[in-house]
């Protein structure tokens, strides 16, 4: 099987090597704070797919950027420019119908949740 | 007629020697033909497609016609899509049908064009392959054991194998300009803000922009006349004011300055793609543009800075995805966070998992400022650059991928290693620039080779302009795929 092997020097002149590495501990904790189960079996191969793009990042964590404005959108003109608010006016149309149709489970016009409080 | 460009089409539609229905007709024929073997449709429905067919007809013939009244046009499935599932690529959406048009959908109707079909893709547009579908992967219409591009690789593979006229896709970090490359058809990335977001799945919100892909630049100028627009339901949406993108379609090259950037020619690309880029290169100086070296020193902290804001942005938007309100739900959940738990690990794929993980860890506690923000400042030193280097020339020019396509599972092992692919498209997307790619050549295995060009802010008509005159002189944009033949 064909592999691309690309290595785009950086500043150290390769990808470095992760500074800190993932442990299973932590993969858990992601996973509850991200709301994915993750399978005992699968827990291996998440964590080392994640040191590695981890060692990817970590490129960008040691560049110099003092005194530099964050950017947080591309819109043209930077800063807040294009991202507007709008008028505080109710524009749509009442269409809970519609929308509960594509939901997985309703019942008399509501969401369908495992009971919360006992 | 499978061959025409979109003008030639609108022509003869225009002079009734065709009509909507025959040429839609002729799409279906081809789709039943090769789709099987190209998987490049998720949905197609020749019913729906027929009867809009009929009254894009009718519409010409009441002489309320515009020039893509009746044109056939395959969407990429992430666009939201009335009475039509849209997928986005995952068992999350599988069977989600949305009640309402995206913004693009809309404006392709209101021009009168044929709802051709949904395309395939990866998974909520997160891969550069289209390998990463629960609908399993597209092929390439060059060679069908290797990949189309991605994400758009459907629309790509659609349209380089004439299954449609002209396609949608969507960019984030290049999943239009590199799927173009891959499968040697054009495709623009507008600058951002210029096609709304409205009804277009949510990836990375700072970065998704929607774009045409078509096999001409003239083409693609038609169709961005369709979809560029002012909306308010997108609050990125810029409002400006309605512009013709074929303009600039008789600019002279003469005098243009076109940046090089050093980075961009790195000796880790494929050398043939380098020799076609250099090619086109030279006939653009032949034509009296002048090529001017540039430095764009934080090249290299593109890909990791992407992957960082992006797989951040996602984590954020994919949190909708609950197994309540709409999408897969597990069965039998022991609870709420169960319900959540599972609903989310069975509807996404390994790398969707993936993404969502790295986002939910550079935007936890007590890394944020390290990976997030600073991937903020890192970000708007590569504008920066990006901005400093137009001073110097009026685009900028380069190989749209460091490969041409490559063989299917090539990349599954290693998710990195499929990222760095990205190199030249990320950039223009973390600046919001418009970008496009463009075939210029082949290599020895006959595999396309993209040119890419990326231009200021709201240069798009001057990106096509240059890239009509290349085509002009040039024929790389009119080869037919020997592997799905007229």
């Amino acid at each position: 099987m064909e592999k691309i092997l690309l290595r785009f020097p950086g500043p150290a002149g390769n990808i470095p090597s992760c500074s800190m590495s993932l442990t299973a501990e932590q993969i858990e904790r992601l996973a509850r704070l991200a709301r994915l189960a993750i399978t005992a079996e699968e827990r291996e191969a998440v964590r080392g797919d994640l040191n590695r793009i981890l060692g990817l990042i970590d490129e960008m964590r040691a560049v110099d950027t003092a005194g530099v404005e964050p950017m947080a959108h591309a819109v043209a003109g930077g800063g807040g420019a294009g991202q507007r608010l709008r008028e505080d006016r109710v524009t749509e149309p009442d269409r809970r119908a519609e929308f509960l149709a594509v939901a997985p489970a309703v019942e008399d016009g509501l969401y369908l949740v495992p009971r919360v409080v006992e | 007629m499978l061959d025409a460009t979109l003008s030639e089409l609108g022509n003869a539609l225009a002079r009734r020697t065709l009509s909507s229905v025959e040429l839609t007709q002729h799409c279906l024929e081809r789709i039943g033909r090769w789709n099987g073997r190209l998987n490049a449709f998720i949905t197609v429905d020749a019913e729906r497609s027929l009867a809009e067919a009929r009254a894009a007809d009718a519409r010409r013939a009441a002489g309320n016609a515009g020039p893509l009244t009746g044109i056939p046009v395959a969407h990429k499935d992430i666009y939201c899509t009335r009475g039509m599932p849209t997928t986005c690529g995952s068992r999350m959406l599988a069977n989600f049908t949305s009640p309402y048009d995206a913004f693009v959908i809309e404006r392709f109707a209101r021009a009168g064009c044929v709802l051709l079909g949904k395309t395939n893709m990866d998974e909520f547009a997160m891969g550069s392959s289209s390998e990463r579908s629960h609908f399993g992967p597209v092929r390439n219409p060059w060679d069908l054991d290797r990949v189309p591009g991605g994400s758009s690789g459907g629309s790509a593979a659609a349209v380089a194998a004439r299954l449609a006229p002209a396609a949608t896709g969507t960019d984030t970090g290049g999943s239009i300009r590199q799927p173009a490359a891959f499968s040697g058809v054009c495709g623009l990335k507008p600058t951002y803000g210029t096609v709304s977001r409205y009804g277009m799945v949510a990836f990375a919100s700072s970065l998704d922009q929607g774009g045409p892909m078509a096999r001409s630049a003239e083409d693609l100028a038609l169709l961005m006349n369709a979809m560029a627009g002012h909306d308010a339901r997108d609050s990125t949406s810029l409002e400006r004011a309605p512009e013709d993108f074929a303009r600039e379609r008789s600019l002279d090259v003469a005098g243009l300055r076109i940046g090089l950037p050093r980075q961009y020619f790195a000796p880790a690309c494929q050398a043939e793609v380098l020799a076609r880029v250099r090619e086109a290169l030279a006939w653009f100086e032949s034509r009296g543009a002048r090529l001017v070296e540039l430095d764009l020193p934080n090249t290299a902290r593109a890909v990791p800075v992407y992957y960082v804001i992006a797989p951040a942005e996602a984590s954020s938007n994919l949190s909708r995805f609950d197994g309540v309100r709409y999408g897969h739900r597990a069965r039998d959940p022991l609870d709420l966070f169960d319900l959540y738990c599972r609903s989310r690990a069975e509807g996404f794929g390994a790398e969707v998992r993936r993404r969502i993980l790295i986002g939910t860890y550079v935007l936890s506690h007590g890394y944020y400022d390290a990976y997030y923000l600073q991937a903020q400042k890192v970000r708007r030193l590569i504008a920066n650059d990006l901005e400093a280097a137009f001073s110097r020339c009026d685009l900028i020019a380069g190989p749209t991928a460091p490969t041409t396509a490559y063989a299917i599972g090539a990349n599954a092992a290693d998710p990195v290693q499929m990222y760095l692919g990205d190199i030249f498209t990320i950039p223009a997307s973390l600046a919001g620039l418009p970008a496009l790619s463009i075939p210029c050549g082949f290599d020895a295995a006959g595999l396309p080779v993209g040119l890419q060009l990326v231009g200021p802010h709201f240069a798009e008509s001057r990106l096509l302009g240059i890239a009509h005159r290349y085509q002009q002189a040039t024929d790389w944009h009119r080869r037919v795929p020997a592997q799905t033949p007229l």
